[in-house]
């Protein structure tokens, strides 16, 4: 079944991009379209059936090399159970959502056929994400890494025609290639040490790398350190945390839908999915761990700020993206996977459905994007409001403090702010106050986007406001669907992501492993194959010690690293210890939410002048977040402009001058006779060279053969 | 079928000996005579060796089809083909049907056009098959001549100072080379390559005045097929001759060049240097490696600053072979995998890329990028044809570009995680010049009056890309079609390398003892 999930989408893309000629644009992108729904609903099937037991479906060899031996194949667990949905689901209702959106678009001359090649795009996308998330080895993850950046290139790019289009797409893949480059050598750092780059192998040596060390560049490093940092990094450009985030800003460029399905609710969640995957070698690199935290708060913070003061309604919903991720990254940073992949979950549900809701606004004002010229859309587009409103009841958290009631994202996100705090570090402080003050920023920046959309008075081009209008039931119905996500996402599955450590434990299938109390040999030997990553090796040792000595107290062990879909360390107790948070820390992000609702509320619906004054105030402070924190400017002067010009100098000067005056030089200067050839070059005879040459051939080989008497 | 690989290798010097002897005229007619006798022969040669595919058995060890005749002045002619060698038959005879179909529409000594490439065939596929040192030699070198003379007469502009620079680089490492097959000879009293496989060349240091070489005799004999061969690559800094043989070569040219001619060295590399020389080359390696690496940025970053097409793609060719070249030096299963992966995945690639260059070249006769610009308007099928390849080029994992890059960058982090690092910031360069050029040519809004009325790929022009594309995708999805012939052979060869390693060290303490 999970074969099926994962070819239909690739079926798909080819019959709607190579054979929409044949079939008609309709029928190819319909085709394209079930196939989507048709993994979606098995995608539920697999995910609310699953038992929690790692599968491996294998489909054929790949690369193989000496004791590299990679395949196609598929690894079925609750990590992979929970991202096919979140993938197939969105990105089926972006499929149906996008027969409205891309409908007409004023980017394509009338007569031009592009809506097949966008939906080959997107079911492209969807097959490599599904690649990535099924992947059972690292190099089919990085294939299928690789393969969004693809789609997500292409799709940036769409409208081919528009230049900042194109820059955008070029510098998201290459940007994205920077993470990929760190991620290509924790790749290599792990089959250099572990001789295996198989999920099943790799995931059960973290407490053997926590012992090695591992020469790396100048120095020997911790093994596990290094190779969870250079993994990280890799995570980093693609979830575009902070110092590779840049690109994401830029890659609103491309088409609504592409915004919703990729930059917000699947593909930029891949660096998440890649750290829990990892997180059996994850938590035994402590100091990693921190600098994961480290950014991921900062990132939260950084992109909060930002979001603030944009414009643009996309731009802002991306920011808000990139702020979002850097929360999943602190959940994953301080230990508690679970909740990582909790707001991961519910956040692909509101993020998705907050684009979509963009989008339909950005579609019934004719491709109005500027949130300025906006105002009072509520009594034209109804049902887009009221999905935005729950999109941004979702994003700000608003819920029942202290109770489980509430939207998805306040429960995820209280979970997240509350592990920070429950790590009890001063790395998770940090990243405690980060998220609180970033609570407060998404709350203000999120209502100041519907104040500012669906309140207030009509702005801008009346034109436009005249003949804004609401979205076709085909856009309507998407945005239906995940606001039911939205609402109810987080209370259905708090549990399972964030309950109890055995609710856990059950969900992500660790299993539990018992050990007969004073069992004698039998537990030791258990133990000592834990240790080594053994895990039926221990339940054996365990099991055929119960069986000879009389009944005795099982002793619940510490599961082996890579036994289920996340792992936690025998240290970690973040998850208890966030439970057990103190109730001002439970409300923190609840207040905040609230702060930043009523600033919003004040500056955007009561008192409209004070926007203006504050900007006119704090000038440079506003320039400063208004220009993203100049990242743009001081990487075009540090990296893109120097590179250009040290490559138009390499060859000029390196290439030009030294290498070929050089050889010119020698070959001029010494050799006379060369000179004399050189002087014939110019006279173009040249079969005198191949004349010269045979005749050179052919003396030495005679010389040979006559001086050494060949036999 | 004893000397079936004799009948591959010969065919189309046969053809173009009947052209030479029996066409008469430049009419229309015998044009298309000549164009088609040339296909005729490239395609029967690809078909045959298949037929060497089909019956070669990758878990034999040793050479496989081996001929062996006397020939003259008591010379031998020996062929025969190992894992190592068969695939670039392969190539080869894959490759050069499709090259005399790219260049159907050439007008200017059509039948000597053909002649030229048929007589390359042959001298190219001698190179491979070659067993014995003087044939090797005779194919190696003459291999040049109709390269040397087809970008000299149906080239560009400054055609005659790019093949005398051509000439010029590869004349020096030749003489060496020739001098060093002598010194080869004398050591072991034989030219026959498997048995100067099993020869062990003296590594005992010399001294040379007051200068003492470590590795004696194979440093020495080592740095003179290096002369050769790394020019041949070209490996930085001696590759500054290929792209302006690149850039006045014609299209077909260009393609041969790129795909094929360019392998003759890693394929140098292979079969001597690593196993003939093992001690000079460990005591090398770091030398090549970084020579490898400093390739890879150097010539990615100068990529970046091209503004010809060809130039560029030139330039590209030069970092992707630097991935074979320390692929090759690392010694191990996955570099040396890699290597020759990357060698035949490069020999579609750019091959392609050059004929993609090569299809608007015919079209507006220049290959200035500013030039071109939002040619995806009136070329749909031109702009998914040139994405394909240039993705392939950047190493997308899923076409073969990515599994040489990747085999040959694991290796290199086993044996130096400095050079991974500089190598692998290759994969970042390569994103940046390759869609750079693609958006500059093929995207953004179709502004330029000269090419309002540009035109699709021809029919003709499909029937090229449809193979390349096919194996770019298909090598890329399973590469297994490869590895698991060359691996076998890959593994003996190291196995070897490793054993003589230890020998040399083993002897070198019983020296100082």
């Amino acid at each position: 079944m999970t074969t099926i999930i994962l070819f239909a989408p690739l079926l798909g893309a080819l019959i709607c991009g190579f054979g929409w000629r044949i079939l008609g644009e309709a029928a190819a992108q319909w085709t394209a379209t079930a196939l989507l729904f048709l993994a979606a609903a098995l995608s539920w099937v697999v995910f609310l059936t699953f038992d929690g037991q790692t599968q491996q479906i294998p489909i054929a060899a790949w690369i193989e090399s000496g004791s590299l031996v990679t395949d196609w194949a598929i690894r079925l667990d609750r990590l992979t159970a929970i991202m096919l949905i979140v993938v197939t689901t969105v990105s089926a209702l972006v499929h149906l959502y996008s027969f409205g959106y891309m409908a007409h678009d004023d980017n394509f001359r009338p007569g031009e056929s592009y809506r097949p090649r966008f939906f080959a795009y997107l079911s492209f996308f969807t097959f490599a994400m599904l690649m990535l998330v099924t992947a059972d080895n690292l190099l089919q993850l990085f294939f299928g890494w690789e393969g969004v950046g693809v789609a997500s290139y292409l799709l940036i790019g769409f409208y081919f025609r528009k230049p900042s289009a194109n820059a955008a797409a070029i510098k998201a893949f290459v940007v994205n290639r920077v993470g990929d480059f760190a991620f290509l050598l924790g790749i290599f750092a792990i089959y250099f040490m572990v001789d295996s780059i198989q999920f099943s192998t790799v995931l059960a040596s973290g407490p053997a790398l926590a012992q090695a060390e591992m020469t790396f560049l100048w120095r020997d490093w911790n093994a596990a350190e290094v190779i969870a940092v250079l993994l990280f990094i890799g995570a980093m450009g693609k979830s575009a945390q902070l110092f590779l985030h840049t690109w994401l800003p830029d890659a609103m460029e491309g088409p609504t839908p592409v915004s919703a399905l990729i930059h917000a609710a699947t593909m930029v969640t891949a660096g998440v999915f890649l750290v829990c995957r990892m997180s059996p070698i994850m938590e035994f690199a402590p100091n990693a761990l921190v600098f994961v935290t480290f950014i991921g708060a900062t990132t939260a913070f950084f992109a909060a700020t930002v979001g603030l003061v944009q414009t643009d309604i996309k731009r802002v919903i991306a920011y808000s993206t990139c702020s979002q991720l850097g929360y999943m990254f602190v959940a994953a940073g301080v230990g508690v996977y679970s909740a990582a992949m909790f707001h991961l979950f519910t956040h692909a549900f509101f993020k998705a459905m907050l684009f979509l809701g963009a989008g339909s606004v950005i579609h019934g004002m004719h491709h109005e994007q500027d949130m300025r010229n906006y105002g009072g859309l509520r009594h034209k587009m109804p049902w887009t409001f009221w999905a935005m409103m729950i999109g941004t009841l979702a994003i700000t958290g608003v819920g029942i403090p202290l109770t489980h009631i509430g939207f998805a994202g306040f429960l995820s996100k209280d979970a997240i702010i509350e592990s920070a705090w429950g790590a009890h570090s001063g790395i998770g402080l940090y990243a405690f106050w980060m998220l609180v003050i970033s609570a407060l920023f998404t709350s203000f920046y999120s209502w100041r986007l519907m104040f500012l959309t669906f309140f207030g008075k009509p702005r801008g081009d009346r034109h436009t406001h005249e003949h804004a209008h609401e979205s076709p039931p085909v856009m309507l119905v998407p945005l239906g669907v995940l606001a039911v996500g939205a609402v109810l996402a987080g209370m259905i599955w708090y549990n399972p992501f964030f309950g109890d450590h055995e609710d856990v434990e059950t969900f992500f299938g660790i299993p539990a492993v018992y050990a007969a109390e004073d069992g004698g040999e039998g537990v030791v030997a258990a133990i000592e194959d834990l240790a080594e990553g053994d895990v039926e090796g221990a339940g054996l040792a365990v099991t055929e010690d119960a069986i000879g000595d009389e009944p005795a107290q099982p002793v619940l062990l510490h599961p082996a690293p890579g036994a289920g879909a996340i792992y936690m360390g025998a240290e970690n107790h973040v998850l208890e210890e966030a439970h057990h948070a103190p109730v001002l820390v439970k409300v923190s992000a609840f207040i905040a939410m609230l702060i930043g609702f009523v600033a919003a509320w004040v500056a955007y619906v009561w008192r409209v002048a004070l926007p203006g004054q504050i900007v006119a105030q704090m000038g440079p402070a506003y320039r400063f977040l208004l220009n993203k924190w100049y990242f743009d400017e001081v990487y075009d002067a540090v990296f893109v402009r120097p590179a250009r010009r040290l490559g138009a100098f390499l060859w000029r000067r390196g290439d030009g001058d030294v290498i070929d005056g050089g050889i010119n030089g020698v070959a001029l200067g010494i050799i006379p006779s060369i000179t004399r050839l050189a002087g014939r070059a110019q006279s173009g005879y040249i079969f005198h060279y191949a004349f010269a040459m045979v005749l050179g051939i052919a003396i030495l080989v005679t010389w040979m053969t006559l001086a050494g008497g060949a036999r | 079928m004893d000397s079936l690989l004799s009948i591959v290798t010969f065919i189309p010097l046969l053809a173009a000996i009947i052209l030479a002897l029996f066409l008469r005229g430049d009419d229309a007619a015998s044009q298309r005579n000549a164009k088609w006798l040339a296909l005729i022969a490239t395609g029967a040669s690809f078909v045959l060796s298949l037929i060497v595919l089909a019956q070669y058995d990758p878990e034999v060890a040793g050479f496989q089809m081996v001929e062996r005749h006397d020939w003259l002045l008591g010379l031998n002619y020996k062929v025969g083909v190992d894992g190592i060698s068969v695939l670039f038959v392969l190539l080869t005879t894959f490759l050069m049907p499709l090259v005399i179909l790219s260049c159907w529409d050439v007008t200017f000594r059509v039948k000597e056009y053909m002649i030229a490439f048929l007589v390359l065939e042959t001298l190219m596929l001698g190179v491979f098959v070659a067993l014995d040192l003087v044939l090797f030699y005779l194919f190696f070198e003459a291999g040049l001549i109709p390269m040397f003379l087809i970008i000299g007469i149906w080239g560009g502009k400054e055609r005659i100072y790019a093949s005398f620079k051509f000439f010029l680089y590869t004349f020096l490492g030749s003489v060496l080379m020739l001098v060093a097959m002598i010194a080869m000879y004398i050591d072991a009293g034989t030219t026959d390559i498997p048995a100067l496989l099993g020869h062990s060349f003296s590594a005992a240091p010399v001294g040379i005045g007051a200068i003492t070489l470590p590795g004696g005799l194979q440093t020495l004999l080592w740095l003179a097929f290096f002369a050769s061969f790394a020019v041949k690559m070209p490996m930085w800094p001696v590759h500054t001759w290929l792209p302006d043989a690149h850039v006045q070569a014609p299209t077909a040219g260009s393609v041969v060049l790129a795909a094929i001619l360019l392998k003759l060295g890693g394929y140098g590399f292979i079969r001597f240097s690593l196993p003939m020389f093992p001690v000079a080359s460990d005591l090398l390696a770091p030398f090549v490696l970084w020579l490898s690496a400093i390739a890879i940025v150097y010539t990615s970053l100068v990529a970046l600053a091209q503004t010809d097409m060809k130039k560029l793609i030139a330039y590209s060719s030069v970092a992707h072979m630097g991935y074979v070249t320390a692929g090759i030096f690392v010694a191990n299963q996955q570099g040396l995998d890699g290597a020759i992966f990357q060698m035949i995945s490069h020999g579609f690639v750019s091959g392609a890329l050059f004929l993609c260059v090569g299809v608007i070249y015919d079209r507006m006769h220049t290959r200035d990028i500013d030039a071109y610009g939002g040619l995806a308007n009136r070329m749909p099928a031109y702009a998914a044809v040139f994405l394909l390849f240039t993705m392939a080029n950047v190493g997308l994992p899923g076409t073969s570009g990515f599994v040489g890059e990747f085999l040959t960058l694991m290796g290199m982090f086993q044996a130096n995680t400095w050079v991974a690092l500089v190598a692998t910031s290759g994969v970042i360069l390569s994103a940046g010049y390759a869609l750079w050029l693609y958006r500059r040519v093929v995207l953004g809004d179709l502004i330029k009056e000269s090419l309002r009325s540009i035109t699709d790929l021809t029919g003709r022009e499909k029937a090229i890309f449809a193979p390349l594309a096919v194996m770019t995708i298909l090598l890329g999805v399973y590469p297994a079609l490869v590895t698991d012939i060359i691996g076998p052979s890959v593994a003996r060869l190291l196995a070897g390398y490793d054993v003589a390693l230890l020998n040399a060290a083993a002897q070198s303490a019983l020296a100082l003892n």
